[in-house]
């Protein structure tokens, strides 16, 4: 990776993240009536989030356990409406736990 | 409007942003450490942070630099990913004075996050530029520092910590996910549909020589448009995209 990739690609990042953001508020003045590219962009989100989630997250930390057990604990809590932070800081909790957990049992055999 | 009023704006704006600028700090400390492992400078990954202000999109992104992607890939995949702003902004755009100006538009766009979004859509009276300045101001200086600290820190931690900072990100997705999902049973299909193509593309054999950025993008789209058409949403003319956060 060189710098004049990275640059690029930093340039190019913002640039599509900011078109999304700015065009609407600037060009559209009317609603988007058309039913179905309406309920495309309401899915999106959650389409390329799940996507994305899965499944990277069982990479995403050392051990596979660990991973599931940060899952788990982000389902459980999330599926309570608990806020980002508390499910972000949870998931890391159990993953930290289990990876310890792990540690312990590797070192007593 | 004079000119207490307007401090007052922005003032409010500033208070409710300070629990989204926390969050995000923790959350960016992730991203900071993801970016750092795979060689990104402290800096850099702040700048990218800065300028992007966006979660989602940058770690599809900065993967996708990781593997040496080409601009045309990255633009494609970040650009879907933040395809789902257009609506926010397309909603906001209705709660704007209509004589507001250009520039003002612009510096409120750049400051548009989905839980900027979340709280601005939920006050219930016309977005002043003040209060869109204060309320974006705290997440931006949150989201940046702590992209920066992550970087820096990520290098002395040990790994069981890095491990722990890491699902972070993914915890956040699945905390934005699974409250609509509990409520609707269309996004719940959707986001199934979604993760269960995502790990065909991984394991299955041709499939997985897609590139990641494709993936991302052919999954997403599929699974949206099984949603549309399985799944069509009627939403109030108030609120374009229901309850999108």
């Amino acid at each position: 990776m060189n710098d004049k990739y990275l640059l690029l690609a930093i340039i190019v990042m913002t640039t599509v993240t900011w078109l999304p953001r700015m065009l609407p508020l600037i060009l559209v003045r009317r609603r988007i009536e058309n039913i179905f590219v309406r309920s495309f962009l309401f899915y999106v989100p959650y389409a390329v989030l799940a996507a994305m989630t899965v499944p990277a997250i069982f990479y995403a930390t050392s051990s596979v356990w660990s991973a599931l057990a940060g899952l788990v604990t982000a389902l459980i809590l999330g599926w309570f409406r608990r806020s980002l932070l508390t499910v972000a800081l949870g998931a890391s909790l159990a993953v930290y736990i289990v990876e310890r957990i792990l540690a312990q049992l590797a070192a007593s055999i | 409007m004079n000119k207490t009023e307007r401090i007052n704006d922005f003032n409010t704006g500033v208070r409710n942003g300070l629990p989204i600028g926390l969050g995000y700090f923790a959350v960016s400390f992730a991203f900071g450490i993801f970016a750092a492992e795979g060689g990104i400078a402290p800096l850099t990954s702040a700048v990218l942070s800065f300028t992007n202000l966006t979660s989602a999109g940058q770690f599809a992104g900065v993967r996708l630099i990781f593997t040496g992607a080409p601009w045309f890939e990255i633009a494609m995949t970040v650009l879907l990913i933040n395809l789902r702003y257009s609506l926010m902004s397309l909603s906001l755009s209705q709660r704007l004075a209509p004589d507001m100006s250009l520039i003002s538009r612009i510096l409120i766009g750049y400051g548009i996050t989905d839980e900027v979004y979340a709280v601005a859509i939920m006050r219930e009276r016309e977005l002043s530029l003040l209060y869109m300045l204060g309320l974006s101001s705290l997440p931006i200086v949150g989201w940046t520092a702590g992209t920066w600290s992550g970087a820096m820190a990520g290098y002395i931690l040990p790994v069981s910590w890095r491990s722990a900072l890491s699902i972070a990100l993914y915890a956040m997705f699945v905390a934005i996910i699974m409250p609509q999902a509990r409520r609707s049973r269309a996004v719940l299909f959707v986001v199934a549909f979604a993760a269960l193509l995502s790990i065909m593309f991984e394991y299955l054999p041709l499939l997985s020589m897609v590139p990641l950025g494709w993936r991302i993008i052919i999954c997403t789209v599929l699974a949206s448009c099984a949603g549309a058409v399985l799944a069509p949403i009627r939403t109030s003319s108030a609120n374009p995209g229901g309850e999108i956060t």
